[in-house]
């Protein structure tokens, strides 16, 4: 094979690094000078062009970014992370510790994309990462300058403030040292204009990774007559088999995998998802993959998701998610044109493009020697292989016979190059002597294997070290999986083969299918390998950095360095020194730290420990997670029967759980909408006044049925319920077993054995639950039935000294004192519709709660409405009706906070001593009867003028302190109409013991001081005479 | 995610539960006049044990019904599903699994 012409000529001239703009872009779209004249499989006959860093490139279709960059002679991508080393591609997958690139622009920007495993596409906008201003010029470089005096440890060290000052160094320069740092940027326009689905698959074998292994697993497992899924990273089939030139059966590989390919596609029950990464493996054989549908596209197509995200839960998983290989830490081993050996193969077989044009390869491994064979198969020189292994096997012959120097017995002890990359090694025998230069502009790592053991490792076990392969392999199942292949180590094209053709019959008998007999395993001619010999860095001579983690710029020296420092187990190192923590998660890292920390201990590696491995295998994005989940459908909505009246009235709406409440209804005043204060004031005065009417459906309702209701009552409310006529409601004040309030509510006995029942509107799922569970699990032998209903009735409060008046006009029944008094349950029509009304306030006025089917709520809503037009009738919100119930002191949701007692709400009178209830004895704790407890009293500013808010600091002296003694904080506030000044309720030590006395209420951080005086909580007709009659 | 076989409902995803809590505590019959250490054992004392564990959880998307799972708690295998009815009486033990 000839090499391109201009291949060494452009490369020299350092073609790569020229400002590519000064150039016309017809020219250089139609330049690729590292394009090999034959193979791959790129299609040659759809070139496609694409900006980096603004310059414009091309192509061809089947090209990832990162090939197309090397094919056009790019080979600085990125600056590293810490140092802003210059960086090249390491890689040629989902391992990529530096090619790093943001992709598109506006919304649909990404950041962190590995330039490896993106597709090329007609189009593509892609730009470099961490350097400023430019990727050739970068400032931030100087930190590479600065790397003696930037050690593990550094930020923590430097920053770390002499006793007594904590933290503020670090406080101060946290934003300087935060502008400089972080991966990628955040995309600079919303929202992501792409949608994002979600599927759910019940499988009987999940086989993830589509190389030899998992393409014989699926065969197996499909032809056994298993449901199947075959998912893989890769956009196309076949892992390693695209790499390397393999025979099998005879034919290419790419023949055997196509025969695969078409034979699953023929299975009825076999569904394969190639660009799909299975991510996460979770309890009980549930994995989550992410499907990119449309990653390789410039957008999606019309109704297409932009990724799926697939649930799977499996019987069976096969994991042949194969094997990445490891670099060898030697000095400046981060140099562009130093890349791992699988990776020089796969830009040379699959994507026809030559990372280099004179290369030296280097390696324990026989994978050497396949490297060189490749590169030389392309025309690519092979200077030299550097064999750290004294005895060549006879995997050298044939590089030999190509011409290539091998070196036995050496070692690279380091690249020598520039931000252009690598332009030469330095070659040293392990025995000792005097350093050899040697030129080349590509340097191949073979530094052995290491099985992708992450997802098996998700699923439960720690990977075991295998002192033979010398690398972590799976451990042993703790669910129903099993790996094959090169995921365990069976790193030989014949054995991956044979292992997943085994595994994938076993894995569909163990579901249920075939007799567990593998197929015949189709036959490969393959070279028996010398024995491994792995190295796991090579000292320095002094000179340059040995990068372990190229993402997180960990070097060899790092490691030391914490060792030295006493952080020594695998978790310490990991933190101290960020080991592994990038976004790549250490995939060509981890094995080199561990096994450098277990020299400097003089331990075997598998005593240092290893990591556990958590999802995601590689970054997913925040939209494939949310999927349809956003804006709108973040959360279910619920509204009331009456909500569209309410928004069509001029009500403004809160949530209340999943619910939407109205807060008031603006009308219009003096040419212009009220305020909110305005609004909220009108309204309660009207009530205090006249009469309104307040959508609470929401509040949790609950009917008990069965001849123990009362017996249920008293057991689970701390007040007594054995007197409770039939047609009669009670306030109910339910405790949980430790004394303290959980609800309230009214409780309304509409028959013997039939009860109605109301909880606060954010606890009713809550009480729900509680009543159910001591049914079935604590008191099974009371006969009662609990349902919920509260979306089965609209309940109306109908409130305000006319609201008799009002409702009599509706009733078809006598809604008079003497038929329905306070506490009052009766059956009536309202407008014609079947209703409970019960006579109860939450305002302290005389007041109705007419329940209707839900159905006919808004009907009776707007009969009201419209009966008491002469009244002024008016609706009111939840502002006015906080405001009202403040004003008579009845305790919600802030002060049923689940600190306080019935004692602590002024409400112990109400706790039975006559029975055994849920709290009895959780009231009995000492704590709980301290009269120093926080309990609940009404605040008035001493002015009759300043605003009160809620959370305020109740405190004795304002000027002491701090600290200042907080003597307990506001609850709730409200302008109080009836009173014309502020009020609050608040929780304060020593409760109404204090009556009278002066505090004040300061808010240190608004800084609100008011003097205040403590009163009873209830302001306003505390005889609660406005309720009867 | 766990796969928990309702008696009454069949295997169903771990969001269709909720979890309520140690299903090994039960309640003093009488609570007033259970010693301290009975009371406190069922309001406040738990276990944290490192393998089999019995559970209490609610099919709150389904049939609503208590359940007692036995789950490993180091390997989240569960042995068991059974129903929590009288669960925590005490001296009783739950019945057994749907009738």
């Amino acid at each position: 094979m000839t090499p391109p012409v201009d291949l060494a000529a452009s490369h020299g001239a350092g073609a790569s690094l020229a400002p590519r703009d000064a150039e016309p872009a017809t020219h250089a779209a139609a330049h690729q000078p590292f394009r090999l004249a034959r193979g791959g499989m790129v299609d040659r006959s759809r070139p496609l062009t694409f900006r980096f860093d603004g310059a414009l490139l091309s192509g061809l279709a089947g090209d990832s970014l990162a090939s197309a960059l090397l094919a056009n002679g790019v080979r600085l991508v990125g600056r590293s992370f810490k140092y802003h080393r210059p960086r090249g591609v390491l890689t040629a997958g989902s391992e990529e510790p530096n090619a790093l690139v943001g992709l598109r622009r506006g919304a649909r920007f990404e950041p962190n994309t590995r330039a490896t495993v993106a597709e090329l596409f007609e189009g593509l906008d892609a730009v470099s990462q961490h350097c400023w201003p430019s990727l050739g010029f970068d400032l931030g470089a100087l930190n590479a300058l600065l790397a003696p005096l930037i050690p593990a440890g550094f930020y923590y060290k430097t920053f770390m403030g002499p006793r007594g000052t904590g933290t503020g160094p670090w406080m101060f320069f946290e934003r300087f040292i935060r502008r400089a740092a972080g991966l990628g940027r955040a995309p600079d326009a919303w929202p992501d204009p792409d949608a994002y689905d979600q599927r759910s698959i019940h499988v009987d074998v999940l086989v993830v990774g589509a190389g030899p292994a998992g393409l014989a697993a699926a065969l197996a497992a499909g032809r056994a007559g298993a449901r199947v899924l075959l998912a893989d990273e890769q956009s196309a089939l076949g892992g390693a088999l695209l790499r390397d030139r393999a025979t099998i059966d005879g034919r290419p590989a790419d023949a055997w995998v196509a025969a695969a390919a078409s034979e699953l596609a023929r299975m009825a029950d076999v569904t394969v998802l190639p660009r799909t990464t299975v991510f996460g493996y979770y309890d009980h054989n549930f994995l989550s993959a992410v499907e990119r549908v449309a990653d390789h596209l410039p957008e999606p197509e019309p109704h297409r998701p932009r990724q799926r995200l697939w649930q799977i839960r499996a019987q069976q998983v096969v994991l042949a998610t194969g094997a990445v290989e490891r670099p060898i830490v030697f000095a400046d081993n981060d140099r562009p044109g130093v890349m791992l050996a699988s990776a020089a193969r796969t830009y040379v077989n699959r994507y026809a493009v030559a990372p280099g044009c004179r290369a030296v390869v280097f390696g324990g491994h026989d994978d050497e020697y396949r490297t060189s064979a490749a590169l030389a198969a392309a025309g690519i020189t092979v200077a030299a292989v550097i064999d750290p292994r004294a005895a060549v096997g006879p995997g050298a012959a044939h590089a030999r016979a190509g011409g290539s120097e091998i070196l036995a017995g050496h070692v690279v002890t380091r690249a020598l190059g520039g931000a252009g990359g690598v332009r030469a090694v330095e070659v040293t025998a392990r025995a000792g002597g005097a350093p050899r230069r040697i030129d080349c502009d590509l340097v191949c790592m073979a530094g052995g294997w290491t099985p992708v053991v992450h997802l098996q490792s998700q699923s439960g076990p720690k990977p075991v070290w295998d002192q033979a392969l010398a690398a972590f392999v799976p451990g042993a199942a703790r669910q129903a999986e099993r790996s094959a292949g090169a995921a365990r180590g069976q790193i030989a094209r014949s054995a991956c083969l044979a292992d997943g053709l085994a595994a994938g019959a076993a894995a569909a008998q163990a579901a249920g299918f075939g007799d567990g007999r593998a197929p015949t395993a189709p036959s490969v001619v393959e070279s028996e390998d010398a024995p491994f010999e792995p190295i796991w860095h090579v000292p320095s001579r002094g000179g340059g950095k040995r990068f372990v983690d190229f993402q997180d710029d960990v070097t060899a020296e790092d490691v030391a360095l914490a060792e030295r420092e006493g952080f020594r187990s695998v978790e310490h190192l990991k933190r101290y020194t960020t080991l592994g923590m990038g976004t790549d998660q250490g995939k060509t890292a981890n094995v080199n730290g561990l096994a450098i920390m277990a020299e400097l201990r003089k331990l075997p590696i598998p005593g240092v420990g290893t990591t556990t491995f958590r999802p995601p295998y590689t970054p997913v994005t925040w939209g494939a997670l949310a999927g349809r989940e956003v804006g709108l459908h973040f959360n279910p909505i619920r509204r009331t029967a009456i909500h569209d009246w309410h928004v069509a009235n001029g009500a403004p709406l809160q949530t209340a759980g999943l619910w939407l409440r109205p807060r008031w209804y603006v009308r219009r005043r003096n040419g212009r909408p009220e305020t909110w204060q305005e609004a909220s004031q009108r309204e309660a005065v009207q009530v205090r006044n006249g009469v309104g009417i307040c959508d609470v459906s929401t509040l949790g309702k609950i009917e008990l049925q069965g001849p123990d209701v009362i017996e249920l009552l008293n057991r689970v409310y701390c007040n007594g319920f054995s007197t409770l006529a039939v047609g009669k409601a009670r306030y109910g004040l339910m405790l949980r077993e430790d004394g303290l309030v959980l609800d309230d509510g009214t409780v309304a006995r509409l028959a013997e054995d039939r009860i109605f029942l109301t909880t606060t509107t954010a606890n009713a799922i809550k009480v729900m639950q509680h009543l159910e569970y001591y049914l079935q699990v604590v008191w099974p032998e009371l006969r009662v039935q609990a349902t919920s209903v509260t979306e089965q009735w609209t309940a109306i409060a109908v409130s305000g000294p006319q609201s008799r008046a009002l409702l009599a006009r509706l009733a078809d029944a006598d809604v008079g004192d003497a038929s329905l008094p306070h506490m009052g349950v009766i059956h009536a029509r309202v407008a014609g519709v079947p209703a409970r009304i019960f006579r109860i306030s939450f305002t302290g006025e005389r007041a109705f709660e007419v329940n209707v089917p839900s159905d006919r709520g808004l009907h009776v809503w707007e009969a009201l409405m419209a009966a008491g037009k002469d009244m002024d009738i008016m609706p009111y919100g939840l502002e006015a009706m906080g405001t009202m119930r403040i004003e008579k002191g009845h305790p919600a949701g802030a002060e049923l906070d689940g600190r306080t007692t019935p004692d602590d709400l002024g409400m112990g009178r109400l706790v039975s001593t006559k029975k055994e209830f849920v709290g009895r004895r959780g009231l009995e704790r000492p704590g709980l009867k301290d009269p120093a407890r926080q309990k609940l009293v009404g605040l008035m500013p001493a002015d009759r003028q300043s605003r009160l808010r809620g959370g305020m600091q109740v405190v004795a002296d304002r000027k002491v302190g701090p600290p200042n003694e907080t003597l307990g904080h506001t609850t709730s506030s409200a302008m109080s109409p009836t009173l014309g000044h502020p009020v609050a309720l608040a929780l304060v030590s020593g409760g109404l013991a204090r009556r009278g006395e002066r505090l004040w209420a300061v808010s240190p951080v608004t800084g609100m001081e008011v003097e205040v005086e403590v009163t009873a909580p209830c302001f306003v007709d505390p005889e609660g005479r406005r309720l009867h009659g | 995610m766990l796969l928990i076989a309702c008696p009454w409902c069949g295997p169903r995803d771990q969001t269709e539960y909720t979890f309520v809590g140690d299903g090994t505590v039960r309640r003093p019959a009488d609570s007033l006049g259970a010693g301290e250490t009975e009371w406190l054992d069922w309001v406040f004392i738990r276990d944290n044990p490192r393998g089999p564990h019995k559970e209490i959880w609610q099919h709150a998307s389904g049939c609503r019904r208590f359940l007692l799972v036995t789950r490993d708690t180091l390997t989240m295998r569960i042995e068991r599903v059974e129903s929590a009815v009288g669960a925590a009486v005490p001296g009783g033990r739950a019945q057994g699994a749907a009738a």
